[in-house]
């Protein structure tokens, strides 16, 4: 490598058109001709459909087709589960649009199509349907009861799948012979992703050759091209997906969605371009939930503080279907709550349930923020069984920096990391003695107001995934990922990813990385995404992935091109390879610094292949897919201040202070920019968001009204900071960062939050902790 | 079908429109000026944020025919010869944009405060910026970028 730009904090070449609003949304995107869907919906949790009549809708102003489950039955599949975790997991049908039962508010009974949006919305109001109620499931352990209602009547059961893991001694014998034994449950709520731009998608039939490009806010266009020809049956070579600007996913575009399948059914039944664009309360009840889950945690450990061992028992709310890689979602947090902990007996028992409420899938973090916060949660707790210091506590177990890399009871090697170096830094940012002194003054003082301390030292899995191992997992795909690079004949770089950004940044540092391979100027590179006729093979992005996997497979693709160079220069210059130097795009001969042939002129060269080596293949393009060999485990610790006023439960940050260490960073804004929205979905979590159901199955935090959203005034000032401490498996050094805030924070809040009111009797508080929730503990253990 | 004329980004428009109509709709769908996106439909989130007369507002909160008579703008008028303003400059400086969806709401939304108050306090743009949300970047870069954008004594 012989640029300097990877490190450096280059401005994002995606800025000018998003400041400027020359936008590419997909709900920008017009033809002529289009139609307008809208989508009608289930107003109950569970129901049989006994008659569903559209055509009163067809007589409405503007309205060009109408259409029933049933009549767009015949050519539409199931909705595809890529994550079958187990032999045994039941995989309920899944249709994109119900036929003859609906199983959450919100299922899909009717689409609309009209000349324009307006028209679209108001003959849904005509569409007639007829319901039977049947009963709701929303309990967890009641859904697994004998004779509980069905979600799924031919399955015969709510049970989707029990996953257990087993590691080292058994938990019952570590039981034993532990001097201190902590169990817990905690609540993990269901999420609603919110992503600023609500889905849409675009279908335009392209005439007379049965070919339809789909435009859709999505994060995976080349997974959802295969599932879209899978569900649909037109063909995957007449399909072309693009992801044109995509405004943020989350996770929450990482699926392959109804609308999707109905727009393209509708497209084809009508010969027409249609177009979807869901509202923001009609994506609440649409768009996959994230979280959802009871987590039984029970850790054993000696008198001195040494975690012995750990057993967690999670009840995890699938909703009503499958969707993409529903199931899959607590296997990935699976192996990850022993954390950065050393321990000899791990247990763990993963129960997926179906319930009538909307699908859960992966959202921020996708199963890792679950199991840091039972972790680091119980570690808290077994802190004050111990009367340790929670740092403290953490100190003595987690693996140190010399014994990397360390294979975790879990079965993950973690490469490398420096537990003690984030965690040394971040006290003293954060003034850990000074605060926790004032503490216990106020706690002497009886202050109304009291401080918390929480402190949060995790690590994530990034760099999804090898593909052996997905394969041992289940997971139908593999993990790998493509970039090609080429060199036009001018000199001038198109770099073709296979990763599909919304708002991480990827063309300026995939810019960045393959400037300084090809020594080009950082100004004359181009990077060519999310549309499989332009970038026709990925695995997207998704799982703070697109860096380590992407990102290395550009460096590798760049690689390729200059070794392909280094022969044309070799051939030009009359020289032996060997005898050349590449420093700045420049390759020239050792000892003969005239003799000089810059990339951009082998380009030319290259082009025109008038003077190529013998049997060259005119070209030094070339293209690498990369399976990663493992994964990537940032970490970081992360301590959070916040004062809670005992009067009216009100819980101010008072001071947030993190350490990531990511590995070598390719843009340090980008990083921390990353890191700072992944706080305030992690501190909203601990404390604002919750997706509420009634005893109905009714979502009532239905609408952005409901459910709190954190804006600016509700989020403190972060203080960030890194460590620095290379992957050794790739040669970028570089970990993934997208959900380490995500991950890292929620703990450390919640942990703050219980810090500073234990002296008064509480010792949890279920999440979010709200102002009323907050105000109830307090009453509670007053009393 | 009511007739108005509006001026957005300083060009003048006379159309027919249906009563019920939003400004948001009209300015995206009649006009295309579709730099002003849509990210709710509760008037929570701010993103469709248009300076109307002076004002800021949601435009998915006003109708077409309440902005009968007056001079729109849009995220799409404020760079001049290709030009931008102290504050996009900011934004793109500060690294206070990921995805960019709520980045029109949140320009329109700033350059309002900083009409009022050219030189406001952190605490006075969080606030200033309660209604309009960003999932991306935890404010903290748009609250600096503002803050970055005063102190230049920009006016925009």
């Amino acid at each position: 490598m012989t640029g300097q730009e990877i490190g450096r904090a280059r401005l994002r070449k995606e800025d000018a058109r998003l400041l400027t609003g020359q936008t590419n949304w997909t709900d920008n995107i017009s033809v002529g001709g289009l139609l307008h869907l809208a989508i009608l919906r289930s107003p109950m949790a569970h129901a049989r459909v006994d008659r569903v009549d559209v055509t009163p809708a067809l007589e409405r102003p503007g309205v060009v087709a109408a259409f029933s489950g049933a009549d767009l039955a015949g050519g539409l599949g199931s909705l595809p589960c890529a994550w079958p975790v187990t032999e045994d997991i039941v995989l309920p049908d899944h249709p994109p649009i119900a036929v003859d039962e609906v199983r959450h508010a919100g299922d899909p009974v009717a689409v609309v199509a009209a000349r324009d949006r307006y028209a679209a919305a108001d003959a849904l109001e005509a569409v007639e349907v007829d319901y039977t109620p049947l009963p709701p499931v929303l309990d967890l352990e009641a859904a697994l009861a004998e004779n509980a209602p069905l979600v799924h009547a031919d399955k015969g059961t709510n049970r989707c799948y029990d996953w257990p893991l087993r590691a080292g001694e058994d938990f019952a014998s570590v039981r034993r012979r532990a001097d201190v034994t902590v169990k817990r449950r905690y609540h993990q709520q269901r999420l609603i992703p919110n992503a600023m731009e609500p889905r849409a998608v675009v279908v335009v039939p392209v005439a007379a050759s049965d070919e339809y490009t789909v435009y859709s806010s999505t994060q995976i266009p080349h997974i959802l091209r295969v599932m879209l020809a899978v569900v649909t049956g037109v063909p995957e070579h007449k399909l072309r997906v693009i992801a044109p600007d995509v405004g943020g996913g989350f996770g929450s575009k990482l699926q392959v969605y109804g609308e999707e399948a109905i727009a393209l059914a509708v497209a084809r039944r009508t010969g027409r371009p249609v177009k979807w664009t869901e509202s923001r309360s009609e994506g609440y009840l649409a768009t996959h939930h994230g979280r959802g889950m009871i987590q039984d945690i029970e850790i054993a450990a000696t008198r001195d503080g040494t975690v012995l061992g750990l057993k967690a028992d999670l009840l995890v709310d699938m909703g009503a279907y499958l969707m993409l890689v529903t199931p899959g979602i607590p296997i990935l947090g699976a192996f990850m709550y022993p954390g950065i902990y050393k321990m000899g007996s791990y247990e763990l028992n993963v129960t997926g349930v179906f319930t009538t409420r909307t699908p859960t899938d992966a959202y921020r973090g996708a199963g890792r923020p679950e199991a840091t916060y039972a972790i680091e949660r119980i570690m808290d707790e077994l802190a004050v069984e111990l009367a340790l210091d929670p740092v403290e506590l953490r100190r003595r177990n987690w693996i140190r920096h010399e014994e990397f890399p360390y294979t975790t009871i879990a079965g993950l090697t973690y490469d490398s990391g420096n537990y003690e170096a984030a965690t040394d830094k971040a006290l003293a940012l954060f003034g850990y003695d000074k605060l926790r002194a004032e503490q216990a003054d106020r706690n002497e003082r009886g202050d109304g107001v009291r401080l918390g301390i929480g402190v949060s030292t995790y690590t994530e899995m990034c760099g999804l995934a090898p593909s052996r191992v997905l394969r041992d997992l289940r997971y139908a795909a593999g993990g790998w990922e493509a970039a090609s690079v080429r060199v036009l004949p001018t000199g001038k770089v198109e770099v073709v990813t296979g990763t599909s950004p919304h708002g991480q940044g990827h063309v300026t540092c995939w810019s960045q990385i393959a400037a300084d391979v090809l020594g080009v100027p950082f100004e004359d590179v181009e990077v060519v995404h999310g549309d499989t006729r332009a970038a026709p093979q990925g695995m997207d992005t998704y799982g703070s992935r697109s860096l380590v996997v992407g990102g290395t497979a550009v460096h590798h693709a760049a690689t390729k091109v200059v070794e392909r160079a280094r022969k044309v220069a070799a051939h030009l210059l009359e020289a032996s390879e060997r005898d050349l130097e590449f420093t700045d795009g420049v390759f020239s001969v050792k000892g003969s610094p005239d003799a000089r042939r810059t990339l951009q002129e082998i380009a030319f060269e290259t082009f025109s292949s008038h003077d190529l080596p013998d049997g060259m293949e005119p070209t030094i393009n070339a293209g690498h897919v990369l399976d990663p060999d493992t994964f990537s485990y940032p970490h970081g610790t992360h301590l959070c201040a916040v004062e809670v006023d005992t009067e009216t439960g009100h819980t101010r940050i008072r001071s947030y202070v993190c350490v990531d260490d990511v590995g070598r960073v390719v843009n340090p804004p980008i990083v921390e920019g990353q890191v700072h929205g992944g706080l305030a979905q992690g501190i909203a979590q601990a404390l604002f968001e919750e997706a509420v159901y009634d005893d109905e199955g009714n979502l009532v935090s239905g609408t952005p009204a409901d459910y709190l959203v954190p804006s600016a005034p509700d989020l403190p000032e972060f203080v960030t900071d890194r460590t620095e401490t290379p992957a050794t498996s790739n040669p970028l050094g570089v970990k993934g960062v997208g959900e380490a805030g995500t991950i890292a924070a929620t703990p450390a809040v919640v942990g703050a939050v219980v810090d500073a009111l234990r002296p008064l009797g509480v010792h949890d508080i279920r999440m979010p902790c709200t102002p009323e929730r907050v105000w109830r503990a307090v009453r509670e253990a007053s009393r | 079908m009511t007739r108005i004329s509006v001026k957005v980004d300083g060009t003048a428009y006379q159309d027919e429109v249906e009563p019920r109509l939003l400004l948001v709709h009209y300015l995206r769908d009649r006009l295309g000026l579709t730099g002003t996106p849509i990210g709710c439909d509760t008037s929570n989130c701010g993103a469709c944020t248009v300076d109307l007369d002076g004002v800021s507002v949601k435009s998915c909160s006003v109708l077409a025919v309440q902005a009968d008579g007056s001079d729109v703008a849009t995220v799409q008028g404020l760079a001049r010869d290709g030009q931008w303003t102290g504050l996009q400059r900011a934004f793109h400086e500060g690294h206070a944009l990921q995805c960019g969806y709520c980045t029109p709401g949140m320009l329109m939304a700033a350059r309002d405060l900083l009409r009022e108050n050219p030189h406001p306090s952190a605490d006075e743009v969080r606030h200033a910026l309660e209604g309009n949300l960003c999932r991306c970047t935890g404010y903290q870069n748009i609250v600096r970028a503002v803050l970055a954008a005063s102190e230049q004594e920009v006016t925009t």
